[in-house]
């Protein structure tokens, strides 16, 4: 139903998710946002069951201020992602699991780059591109054929509307739009959103 | 209940009729134990973190509930459980969209339990205060209670701060409420309409959703409402325009949908507070098989 993706460049990190908020059959809305900001360089990107995604996002997002309240500089991506990792392989086996697939992707200004993979069983992988929900299936394939590690910005953005066409084209389900958004050493950059008519 | 909150009223346990003491053969219940007249009371672990004076009947063991059991309490070994006489259904269409002139809140009035008519005169659309109305759906029993305790939480609040909450904040209180229950047979889909600084539209649901937009369609008849809706919405229309058209969505949803009908309820939210549009009486004159005639009788 949901879709998120993610892409690593060099020196840069694309990540889209699509936008709508469904509730059985019904969109109820087709500009919801799945990205939460949790810090200047680094955004958590969540799906997953209806409530705990909100949940579980909101509270990392919170921990993650915290902690750069308290000691004086912020998490890096690596840190925040295991940090996030560990919280929901503590709920796995407790009363209240979270249902959540997570994209976690950010810069660091030492170690560069990186994108991470979580999934709702807290499995973390870093790898240089994923993708979550059924559309994974589809687009995979393409990012393996057409990913290479000095990729451009624009050939990442070229990409990611080769596979958001794939979807277009093979998926039942209607994604009409996907926000699109950048993380480099200046921070988190809005692209345009993605919008692929009917076809 | 606010006044008690604020005299801080000690509330006596509730009597648990439901299942007699004979059967709880486990010590490690977390009920209290109190005998009818309050002599001796045994207080044993109250509430167990449940945020409100209320308790949850003891649920059946079944798969469903094997992967999000309640956060708060085991439920006894051999409990007797309440078994329903008919089977919980969610029949209902309630909308709400945002247009020019402000909010507008509609819904149907027919309470249904399976296949009967409980009742055909519910308010679905209950005011928690003078700028924020909330439609209900799902079960008629859990609604009431949530749209009560609302009323009483956003009450307290203004009492204390001083000012009123917003609705946003409303609506994730509502839903950080409702969280403990999720994973329940509990269900709960209300949609605050309301005015602060603007119209306000917000979706929350005993799921955890909470969405906010601009039109929103909740119940079984809400895909027949959304398909009036979508065609016909702008936010150019006029407050007669906005009515007529909530009135119609609800109508073609009451037609197709068996567990919505009779009444419309319609509330108009603007920056003055709400106003109770009063019930149309919704009666179709079907002429041969012409389904497009569409009679209106207003019922004052």
């Amino acid at each position: 139903m949901e879709y998120l993706i993610g892409i690593q460049g060099p020196d840069f990190v694309l990540v889209a998710a699509d936008n709508v908020a469904a509730s059985s059959i019904i969109q109820m809305k087709h500009d919801y946002d799945k990205m939460f900001k949790l810090s200047e360089k680094i955004l958590l990107l969540c799906v997953g069951e209806a409530g705990d995604t909100v949940q579980f996002a909101e509270y990392i997002q919170k921990n993650v201020q915290l902690y750069k309240m308290r000691n004086g500089y912020e998490l890096s991506p690596a840190a925040a992602a295991n940090f996030t990792r560990k919280n929901l392989a503590d709920y796995l086996r407790s009363r209240t699991p979270y249902h959540v697939n997570l994209l976690l992707a950010g810069y660091d200004d030492t170690d560069g780059p990186g994108l991470y993979y979580m999934d709702y069983l807290s499995s973390l992988a870093k790898a240089p591109f994923a993708a979550h929900g059924y559309g994974a299936y589809l687009t995979l394939s393409i990012l393996d054929r057409y990913y290479r590690p000095d990729l451009s910005r624009d050939e990442a953005v070229d990409l990611l509307k080769k596979c958001a066409e794939e979807l277009n084209k093979r998926f039942i389900l209607n994604l009409p739009s996907f926000t699109v958004r950048l993380i480099d050493k200046e921070g988190i950059h809005d692209l345009e959103k993605l919008t692929l008519g009917a076809k | 209940m606010a006044l008690e909150d604020v005299c801080s009223f000690k509330e006596r346990p509730v009597q648990h009729k439901w299942f007699s003491f004979s059967s709880l053969g486990d010590a490690a219940i977390p009920f209290p134990k109190s005998d009818y007249y309050n002599l001796r009371l045994e207080t044993s672990e109250n509430n167990c973190g449940v945020p409100l004076h209320f308790f949850i009947p003891p649920l059946p063991h079944s798969s469903s509930f094997i992967n999000r059991p309640l956060s708060s309490f085991c439920p006894p070994k051999n409990s007797m459980t309440v078994q329903r006489p008919f089977r919980l259904a969610h029949g209902t269409t309630t909308l709400g969209f945002i247009f020019q002139g402000g909010v507008i809140a509609a819904a149907d009035t027919r309470a249904s339990a399976g296949g009967l008519v409980a009742c055909p005169a519910v308010h679905k659309i209950t005011p928690i205060h003078s700028h924020l109305v909330v439609t209900s759906s799902g079960s008629g029993a859990d609604c009431m209670l949530w749209e009560r305790i609302l009323i009483r939480e956003i009450r307290l609040y203004q009492l204390r701060h001083g000012h009123r909450l917003s609705i946003r904040a409303t609506a994730k209180l509502l839903s950080s409420m409702l969280h403990p229950f999720k994973g329940t047979e509990m269900c709960v889909a209300l949609t605050l309409c309301g005015w602060d600084n603007g119209p306000k539209l917000i979706y929350v649901c005993s799921d955890g959703a909470r969405l906010q937009g601009d039109v929103f369609s909740v119940g079984s008849g809400s895909p027949y409402a959304y398909g009036v809706l979508d065609r016909e919405l702008r936010w150019s229309l006029s407050k007669g325009e906005a009515i007529s058209l909530a009135r119609e969505a609800v109508f073609r949803a009451t037609h197709r949908d068996a567990y919505s009908g009779n009444n419309v309820d319609l509330f108009h939210i603007t920056a003055q507070g709400w106003i109770h549009i009063a019930l149309h009486h919704i009666m179709l004159a079907v002429k041969m098989c012409d389904l497009s005639l569409l009679c209106h009788y207003y019922v004052q």
